[in-house]
């Protein structure tokens, strides 16, 4: 940084130039441009990160639709709204789009959009790569969505247990679309970890060591690599079933000696880790919200940074407690029972810093806290009947039913939409410049948690009464009508708060009141600049002293200089002291990403009608790959 | 543009060909009467009548009518003569020869009828429906299907390529006929 | 909002209970008739018990945590380091309580799973094979000629261990008898079994508890615990083939049986219908339900099932046939009078 400024030509930098001039040109060299061709080529973090929200979203409203859809099935015992048929394709587009297109897409999409922000840099590493990501997301979910109304709607489960998705019961392309969907988030997801990775090891603000990383990138970092070591386990279920569909090998079938617990075991070494992959975020918004709200640091800083990393570790040794009806070792099942229970004391730790920072001080209940306290109570209950699907006998008993049915929803609505809404109503003014209302903001919160816990609740009590999860229907002489009643009416009203959430976000986008660059009074990094932040994110890179650099350093933050401003140049620091290391010069917009990402959308939906589509499709990507990576004599290509 | 769209709209309406699923037939309307000749020789000048009723198509195009064929031709023992499609004390059926006629009406007459030295008559025994799964079936034995219809491999031993796989061996007009 | 968490917390508990209380069902974990089943539903109740109490001390500290105290933090940084001190013994406490209670539950647990998996001589073994959606039951003797078959009903001799076999004859299914024990799965290519004691005579109903398709909704069993003596007469009665019909309406649905695509699937032991894709009908008026606990058993509803299964279970195997109205009737009035 010590390079003597010069002011003129390529290496103008940024000490030369006063404030207002500054952020003009700055926001000339990282702005998009405007036209279709540089919407579809904008690498901007902050654009990509707000599509892949209003994306996610999108796809929460139509799993939402299909959940209504289906609890309006289940409000009597032997309706006929619904036929067999199109139940389980509904329930298994509800499961897979909330999973894979809206819980896990949702919090890369907040982490695309805030660890730049907290760590206090210019776009996050690899933005074409970012790019790249969103677009293999929103086809895949296109993908899935345009089978699903072409009567192709998969309609196995979320996770499409072999033999029944296999070769023989899986029957038409239904299991096909299913399994290549898998593989579009799989390649979108673990680019998108890639980059949060490398964000937030490399690109952190100077001074920012890793005791002073806000508790949401930490949060994402630990998310990040769960997903880049789980992942790969969901890409060999996946891939290897849509062999033994396509073309006839024998992963999963026992007469060939092979075996169909060996798809589950993939699975869950994957779908256990997903669910801490769609959790950890929240906890990540949750700490920060608390900490804003109590108006303190979060209590525990260290502790809750260990619990964050020891979940991350826990995660991957519970997923047998999926499995505990397949008829395994004794022994080897209790294993997994004290695993799963151990990950209640990380859990815990976390649920006790956040009670510990709100205790003694005075909280300020707005509705980003409300929804952090309905996260507290939704959550201890699902965490708490995760400790009983942890046991193996209570296990056998409930396994499969309507209480494991209650306990995800509690664990995964609880744990991760609350927080999710929380963030909205926290982070919105950071996304538009404008505030939600507050009053509605009140209106949504109550009517979600009384229709969560409405719609919920009874079917913890449903699955012990016996009612097994994925039926179309029941009798009326088992007794489930009326819990079954209340929780539809639950739905209701549940599915009403997301209305007015959604009423909200519109009404506030043009006419909330402005915010301001702070208007929560927070500490952390990403109010340091404008609301909405430029194009570059900061017009000067902040110098960080301390966890909570606004609270620390009131009135002037200290910057650190010497950047170019004509063309993306972010700062490199060290992994573990944040020292400055070098300037990087960060990719110009590019339409190749997008083009890539279409190429390789037909490919991979050409893959399921023919196996020459891999070869031929690979021309296109190939291509598209080359025009990406070709160099082109310019800044970006030196070394 | 119009192209991909043209291109959807192709595939959507083979989507819906190969993704139907009609559970419940109609036992009133079933047994359509097909006539088609057996061989290519024929006494005279003129060729016999025939007339298809098309049915053929919209089962043969069709997975989940082609994965019921499947199961039934195991349930029903077709296996016990004609084993996985290699024959045994009955002819093979993944080749291009078809003593009986090799298009799917001729397979349903087949079935449904029996044939001298061995083959019983199912009239009765079989509901029509089925029958015309289990011909589909049959000709996506010797790959005469559309490959994105036709089943996957079974979850038992491994008796033959997938049904998705196998090479295409069109019936041969007349090689079928006795020399 | 202070205090409300805590409100909220009573409320519900005090919902559940009243909820429970009234929770007795032929097929509910929380009615358990057997020792397998009260097992699980003990160690159900002592972690219900012990997690409700946690789940009250977290509201309870979270209630009084949102208590506004001290002055208005102007600085949000000024905090006082005495409390944070106290703060850390009680997080550090509270961490190591955690730890302490996760391992004795885990060590109640695993008691349970010791007696639940605790290996009995049994009394009678019961072969279950799974198929889409039905499910085959075979009970095996050392005697061939005292094994038989039937269909989606189990007879088991009141206070006697039985051991279940599971496999699946095509995708996994999952056997649940919430009443007498928990669930174990059917996994094609290999065998798992399961072992309970019925204590008091009764019908248990229990139903297929692993997606296994389209009509996985509608794949009930049930179990008929009865005393020794019951029993054995009906293990007689179900080893003897079935009886030849008498009354003329009869003897013709079953000569209408024997000629018509029912042969195919079904096996009636004693006549020449010999399929074996489809339920043993030998005994099938014997039976309380028709199609895996879809319909209870009477001429109306098997002349109904036999018209139109697939507009009382969509996409079952059973296909569609046409009949006579006489030759419905007729078959209807045959299978009933099989005892």
């Amino acid at each position: 940084m010590s390079d003597a400024a010069v002011t003129s030509g390529r290496d103008l930098r940024d000490t030369a130039l006063p404030d207002g001039e500054l952020h003009a040109r700055l926001s000339r060299t990282w702005g998009t441009g405007k036209g279709l061709i540089a919407r579809l080529s904008t690498v901007d973090h902050k654009i990509i990160g707000r599509r892949y929200l209003i994306t996610a979203f999108v796809f929460l409203l139509l799993g939402g639709a299909l959940a209504a859809a289906m609890r309006i099935q289940l409000a009597r015992p032997g309706n006929q709204v619904l036929g067999p048929d199109a139940y389980n394709q509904l329930f298994t587009m509800h499961g897979t789009t909330m999973m894979f297109l809206f819980a896990v897409p949702v919090m890369e999409a907040v982490g695309v959009y805030l660890v730049p922000l907290m760590v206090g840099t210019r776009n996050i590493a690899f933005p074409r790569l970012n790019a790249f990501s969103y677009w293999t997301y929103l086809f895949g979910g296109i993908f899935i969505w345009t089978a699903f109304a072409l009567k192709v709607g998969p309609d196995v489960g979320w996770f499409a247990y072999v033999p029944l998705s296999g070769p023989q019961y899986g029957v038409g392309k239904r299991p096909d679309v299913w399994a290549q969907m898998i593989t579009f988030t799989e390649v979108s997801a673990l680019a998108v970890a890639v980059e949060i990775i490398v964000t937030t090891f490399k690109q952190r603000a100077p001074g920012m060591t890793l005791d002073r990383i806000p508790l949401f990138v930490w949060a994402m970092l630990v998310t990040s690599f769960a997903i880049v070591f789980s992942m790969p386990a969901i890409v060999i279920a996946s891939t290897t079933l849509i062999l033994d569909r396509l073309i006839g090998t024998h992963f999963y079938n026992a007469a060939e000696g092979g075996d169909s617990l060996l798809y589950q075991h993939l699975f869950w070494f994957f779908g256990h880790p997903e669910v801490y992959i769609i959790f950890l975020p929240a906890t990540g918004m949750v700490s920060m919200i608390v900490a804003t709200f109590a108006r303190r640091p979060a209590f525990g800083y260290i502790p809750l940074v260990l619990s964050l990393i020891a979940i991350g570790f826990l995660s991957f040794g519970l997923w047998v407690h999926h499995m505990f009806a397949t008829g395994l070792p004794q022994l080897g099942m209790s294993f997994f029972t004290a695993n799963s229970m151990l990950i209640a004391i990380p859990n815990g730790v976390q649920i006790f810093c956040w009670i510990a920072t709100l205790w003694g001080g005075r909280p300020v209940f707005r509705t980003p806290l409300l929804f952090v306290l309905g996260f507290f109570f939704i959550f201890v209950i699902g965490g708490l009947s995760g400790i009983m699907l942890a046991s193996v006998p209570i296990d056998l008993q409930v396994h499969d039913t309507y209480f494991v049915v209650a306990h995800f929803h509690y664990v995964l609505i609880g744990g991760a939409v609350f927080p999710l809404l929380g963030a909205v109503y926290y982070w919105f003014p950071k996304l538009t410049g404008r505030m939600m209302s507050e009053a509605m903001g009140r209106w949504n919160f109550w009517l979600a948690f009384v229709g969560f816990n409405l719609a919920f609740f009874p079917m913890h009590i449903l699955g012990l009464q016996g009612m097994p999860r994925r039926v179309y229907t029941y009798g009326p002489e088992m007794g489930w009508a009326n819990l079954n009643l209340l929780a539809t009416v639950g739905a209701v009203i549940l599915a009403l708060s997301f209305l007015l959430f959604v009423w909200n976000v519109f009404s506030s986008v043009r006419g909330g009141a402005i915010a301001g660059d702070n208007p929560w009074d927070a500490g952390t990094l990403e109010w340091a600049t404008a609301s909405p932040p430029p194009p570059q994110n900061f017009d000067r890179i902040p110098l960080v002293t301390s966890r909570e650099p606004l609270w620390a350093e009131r009135g002037a933050m200290p910057v650190v200089g010497g950047l170019t401003v004509d063309d993306r140049q972010v700062l490199v620091t060290t992994v573990t002291d944040a020292r400055a290391e070098l300037r990087e010069s960060s990719p110009e917009p590019s339409i190749w990403p997008f083009l890539a990402s279409v190429a390789l959308t037909v490919l991979f939906v050409g893959s399921i009608f023919t196996p020459w589509a891999v070869v031929w499709g690979a021309v296109p990507v190939g291509v598209a790959l080359l025009g990406w990576f070709w160099p082109k004599g310019d800044v970006e290509d030196e070394g | 543009m119009r192209a991909a769209l043209i291109l959807l709209a192709a595939l959507a309406l083979a989507a819906c060909q190969r993704e139907e699923r009609s559970y419940r037939s109609d036992p009133a309307a079933t047994e359509s009467d097909e006539k088609v000749a057996l061989v290519p020789l024929f006494p005279g000048p003129s060729t016999p009548t025939s007339s298809i009723s098309g049915k053929g198509k919209e089962f043969e195009a069709n997975a989940y009518h082609l994965s019921q064929g499947k199961t039934l031709y195991t349930w029903f023992n077709c296996v016990g003569c004609h084993a996985n499609g290699g024959g045994g004390s009955g002819p093979p059926l993944m080749d291009d020869v078809w003593v009986y006629g090799g298009s799917i009406e001729n397979i349903v007459h087949t079935i449904r009828e029996g044939r001298p030295n061995g083959m019983p008559s199912f009239r009765g025994k079989i509901p029509d429906e089925q029958i015309w799964q289990i011909a589909a079936y049959v000709r996506s034995m010797s790959g005469n299907v559309p490959k994105d219809a036709a089943p996957g491999r079974n979850d038992t031993m491994h008796p033959h390529p997938a049904e998705n796989r196998t090479p295409t061996f069109p019936p041969v007009p007349g090689g079928n006929t006795p020399q | 909002m202070t205090g409300r968490p805590h409100a909220r917390a009573a409320l519900a508990v005090l919902a559940f209970a009243a909820i429970l209380g009234g929770c007795q069902g032929w097929q509910s974990a929380l009615d358990p008739q057997g020792p397998q089943a009260r097992e699980l539903a003990w160690l159900f109740w002592m972690f219900l018990a012990v997690l409700t109490a946690i789940f009250v001390a977290v509201m309870i500290a979270l209630a009084l945590a949102l208590i506004p105290r001290g002055p208005p933090r102007d600085d949000p940084l000024a905090v006082d380091p005495r409390s944070e001190r106290r703060k850390n013994f009680v997080v550090a406490g509270l961490a190591v309580a955690t730890g302490v209670t996760v391992l004795v539950l885990t060590g109640f647990s695993y008691v349970s799973q010791r007696n639940l998996f605790r290996v009995e001589e049994e009394a009678v073994i019961v072969r279950v094979t799974g198929h889409q959606w039905w499910w085959e039951v075979r009970y095996e003797e050392p005697d061939a000629s005292r094994t038989f078959t039937t269909a989606n009903e189990i007879h088991v001799p009141v206070g006697k261990p039985v051991k279940v076999k599971l496999n699946s004859a095509d995708v996994i299914h999952s056997f649940w008898l919430p009443n007498l024990m928990g669930k174990m799965d059917l996994i094609p290519g290999q065998e798992n079994d399961i072992r309970f004691v019925a204590e008091r005579p009764g019908l248990y109903r229990g139903q297929c508890a692993e997606f296994c398709g389209l009509q996985h909704a509608r794949m009930g069993l049930l179990v008929v615990a009865e005393e020794e003596g019951a029993f054995n007469r009906w293990r007689d009665a179900q080893i003897a083939p079935a009886e030849t019909p008498t009354e003329p309406e009869r003897i013709t649905g079953q000569q209408a049986f024997l000629s018509r695509p029912c042969v195919m699937c079904h096996t009636v032991r004693g006549t020449g219908a010999g399929g074996k894709v489809a339920p043993d009908l030998t005994h099938i008026g014997s039976r309380r339900h028709l199609a895996a606990s879809t319909l209870p058993m009477s001429r109306g509803n098997l002349a109904a099932w036999i018209v139109d299964p697939h507009g009382i279970k969509p996409g079952v195997n059973m296909p569609t046939i046409k009949l006579d109205p006489d030759d419905i009737n007729a078959i209807a009035a045959y299978l009933e009078g099989l005892k």
